[in-house]
């Protein structure tokens, strides 16, 4: 049943040229007129007057109520699952405030860095590619300000141009990023090259088959806000059961499966083991692939 | 079918903060070093042009702020933090040496049960041990009508005491010996706030850059400029600076509440013997009180017209104890001649509070035979902040809910805000989150708001259906018993007493 989601595309990038208000819609981060660039981009390439130009669209990226309120609800609750899931697999100390020192991490489709900046702050050595040029200079722009995060590598690229360059992390994360892929079984397997040997891979992403209530609030945040327009229908969303499977095929055992389950009433996000919504899955490398 | 690979979720994502026990060893002297704890770094920050930076900056070091230090650094997640307090209260910076033949203060604590299992925990509560105390096992409660009386005993509830009293110097002190025996980092600024920059967004952050410093130094950081021209970077600030909030005023937070045009007079009296019960009568004019405060000490707390409060603060000694001792024996109406409970039938609610003696016998209350401090007159009022959380804010203790005094429940609300305040920021470290996040500080705001306007309801409920105040015995009784489930029948009872259901104003 994956076979219906393997797109016939080289690129794994979606280019998208609808341009909305940058500082209220979406949507715009997540397509960029001058795609694809992949030349890395250090924060000393950052001008001054870029600075204050991208600081205020920052602010969208980083507004807990704005347009990606969705990410910043959820995020206490996946790094829970990734806290712990990693905690196990590499053997470190869960009480320790940074558990994560001596990782390297790549945060696959970083956007604005919402995930790459705690898990630099649980001590991670972190490189957040995206393949948005606008988003990494976001990105960038705001894990400067703090110390604990301006140590984090933002590049404007792809998994798969990082793959040819031949980088290994320890761990793999793409999280609410392969719905946006033009073909996710390709996409998996540039994560799974990017896996160590004995690294971990974790993936998020919204449940197709959601049942009535989640889909009235998490896909109107979905479709509504979050997805290029028209170019991601509805059946393009993975269920669990494909992603294990285009995992599986990639050379990833999907290990752990969590489910984030929305609460309407507190608007609080939390761990389940109904993945029914939205879910996260933990995978190491298959041992013999 | 949606659930083919999980496993055993429960265990793996729970996630689990373990309570220490913290400073098992090399127990200092309560005072015998000073917070005060530059290192290297900060006296260079601090000589230099470049102003510190801090994880979090506490406004006010009173109990309240010194109780969210304290457990800050008592936990793994948090003990790393670094941590500024701003406070030109002489008792932070000295070491301030309390002895227990010291002279009693008139300002003390009725501490719960709760408050104390947090400064245990905290490894606080030794040093209160070591100073001036009283655990109260007993309570009366009766009026002047003489209709009835009621009495309470710990040991009905299968407890060793029902609070303990001790003067806030006491507290205060116990909760900055506790950070001195641990390797916290706390600065300590012996100033005042002045005025705030939150710096909440990114732009004002880039727009803002005045100084040769590197973004990076600053962070996402609150800037706070003190009295003494100094300045600071913190990714949090923590107003704990009381009742007339500098922080709260310049967050642009705003309040709601009353005065009530009572005032209440405090102060510490002596007997002839160790007062052992806690004591609380009801009269025409509003309530008294005697909390055992340890050797022969009994503190006081009176409500009263304001008229009446002046009047009785300018008495002669003599002549203000002949009006104590009055008060708490035949003034206004005679002793009650039945324990409420032998009428069963006409009180038939008090059946679902267990823990009312039924055997104990009305006393008299130990006679006042000196005034040990001065007399302190303090209006009666109620005031709550309208939020507790904004970006890179928070607000405890007085600063977001001002109770008046006599409700003895001022500092343990305080508590209950620093220990879950303390809770959520190690959370959030737990998570990786910056803890200066509005998502984050929200969950304190939720978790407190609730318990602490419960709290105020029900004290401004007496206040209103009987025009006298409450007393810290009622009070304490549902503080004390809040945590341990007790709260149902007790909820029913205070709430039915306070709608106006039974009009008897003995009550518990
Ligand atoms: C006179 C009085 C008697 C009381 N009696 C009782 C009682 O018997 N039982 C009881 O439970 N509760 C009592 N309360 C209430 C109880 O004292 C308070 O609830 C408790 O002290 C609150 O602690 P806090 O730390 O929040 O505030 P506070 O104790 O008010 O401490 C605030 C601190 O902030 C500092 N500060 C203020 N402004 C600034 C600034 N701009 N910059 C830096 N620092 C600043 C002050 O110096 C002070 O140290 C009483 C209150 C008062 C006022
Ligand atoms: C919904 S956002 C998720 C952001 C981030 N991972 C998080 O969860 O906080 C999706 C991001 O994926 C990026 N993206 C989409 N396709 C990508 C691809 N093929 N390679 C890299 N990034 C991609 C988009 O630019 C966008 O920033």
């Amino acid at each position: 049943m994956a076979s219906n989601h393997v797109r016939n595309l080289n690129r794994i990038i979606t280019i998208h040229r609808i341009f909305h208000n940058p500082l209220l819609n979406a949507r715009s981060f997540f397509s960029d007129a001058s795609l694809p660039q992949t030349h890395p981009s250090h924060p000393s390439s950052l001008k001054d007057n870029e600075l204050a130009k991208f600081a205020s669209i920052a602010d969208t990226w980083w507004d807990s109520e704005g347009p990606f309120k969705p990410l910043h609800v959820m995020n206490p609750t996946r790094l829970t699952f990734i806290r712990s899931a990693l905690c196990r697999h590499f053997k470190k100390d869960p009480y320790s405030a940074k558990p994560f020192e001596g990782l390297k991490i790549v945060d696959v489709g970083c956007g604005g860095g919402i995930l790459s900046e705690p898990l630099a702050r649980l001590g991670a050595t972190v490189t957040g590619v995206d393949a948005v040029e606008k988003n990494i200079k976001i990105a960038q722009l705001h894990a400067g300000l703090d110390p604990a995060t301006s140590t984090i590598e933002f590049c404007c690229t792809t998994a798969e141009k990082l793959v040819e360059e031949g980088r290994k992390f320890d761990a793999v994360m793409a999280l609410e990023v392969i719905e946006h892929v033009a073909d996710p079984a390709e996409f998996c397997k540039s994560l799974a090259a990017l896996t160590d040997p004995d690294g971990a891979t974790v993936i998020s992403t919204i449940n197709r088959s959601m049942r009535a209530y989640a889909t009235a609030i998490v896909a109107a945040e979905y479709v509504l806000r979050w997805l290029p327009k028209g170019t991601h229908e509805w059946s393009s969303f993975l269920t669990p059961e494909e992603l294990v499977l285009i995992l599986q095929r990639a050379g990833i055992n999907v290990e752990e499966m969590a489910g984030f389950v929305y609460n309407p009433v507190t608007g609080r996000w939390s761990l389940s083991d109904d993945i029914s919504v939205n879910f996260i899955a933990f995978g190491t490398k298959s041992k013999n692939t | 079918m949606n659930r083919v690979v999980k496993k055993t979720l429960s265990n793996v994502f729970a996630l689990k903060i373990p309570r220490k026990p913290f400073c098992t060893e090399a127990v200092k002297v309560a005072g015998s070093t000073s917070v005060e704890a530059f290192n290297e770094l900060e006296k260079n920050q601090t000589f230099s042009k470049v102003s510190p930076q801090y994880d979090i900056a506490i406004v006010g070091g009173g109990m309240v702020g010194i109780a969210l230090a304290c457990f800050l650094a008592s936990m793994p997640m948090t003990k790393l933090l670094r941590v500024a307090i701003i406070d030109s209260n002489p008792a932070l910076g000295s070491s301030l040496h309390i002895k227990k033949e010291d002279p009693p203060d008139p300002r003390v604590s009725t501490v719960t049960p709760a408050s104390i299992s947090f400064l245990q925990d905290a490894g606080a509560w030794k040093y209160v041990e070591k100073n001036r105390h009283a655990y109260f096992s007993k309570m009366q409660v009766w009026d002047y009508t003489g209709l009835g009386y009621a009495r309470y005993n710990a040991r009905d509830v299968d407890k060793d005491f029902l609070g303990c009293v001790a003067e806030n110097k006491v507290l205060h002190n116990a909760l900055l010996s506790s950070i001195k025996d641990s390797d916290f980092k706390t600065t300590i600024y012996p100033s005042r706030l002045t005025a705030m920059s939150l710096n909440t967004s990114s732009k004002s952050m880039v727009e803002n850059t005045t100084s040769e410093e590197p973004l990076s130094a600053r962070g996402h950081s609150a800037e706070l400029q003190l009295s003494d021209g100094s300045s600071i970077y913190a990714k949090l600030v923590v107003g704990a600076d009381g009742g007339k909030s500098h922080v709260r005023d310049l967050a642009g937070i705003k309040t709601t509440g009353w005065n009530y045009s009572q005032n209440a007079i405090i102060c510490t009296v002596e007997h002839t013997s160790e007062n052992g019960c806690a004591w609380q009568r009801f009269l025409p004019t509003g309530p008294i009180a005697l909390l055992p405060m340890g050797d022969k000490f009994s503190n006081i707390v009176w409500t009263m017209s304001p008229t009446e409060s002046n009047n009785r603060k300018s008495l002669t000694e003599e002549e203000f104890l002949k009006g104590v001792n009055s008060a708490l024996n035949y003034g206004h109406g005679p002793h009650p001649t039945s324990s409420l409970l032998g009428t069963r039938d006409m009180f038939s609610w008090f059946k679902l509070d267990e823990t009312i003696s039924t055997n104990e016998f009305f006393e008299i209350p130990p006679k006042v035979t000196r005034l040990a401090s001065e007399r302190m007159v303090f209006p009666l009022s109620l005031r709550h902040a309208n939020s507790y959380a904004s970006k890179r804010l928070v607000l405890i203790g007085d600063a977001a809910h001002t109770v008046h005094p006599l409700a003895g429940q001022g500092v343990n609300l305080g508590f209950g805000d620093a220990f879950s305040l303390s809770r959520i920021i190690a959370e959030g470290i737990a998570l990786g989150s910056d803890i200066g996040e509005v998502n984050l500080l929200k969950k304190y705001e939720a978790e407190r708001k609730s318990a602490n306007i419960m709290m105020m309801a029900i004290l401004d409920g007496f206040q209103k259906a009987y025009s006298i105040d409450f007393g810290p015995l009622n009070i304490l009784r549902g503080a004390a018993f809040h945590g341990a489930n007790y709260i149902s029948p007790l909820k029913k009872s205070i709430i039915s007493y306070a709608s106006g259901e039974h009009k008897l104003p003995i009550f518990f």
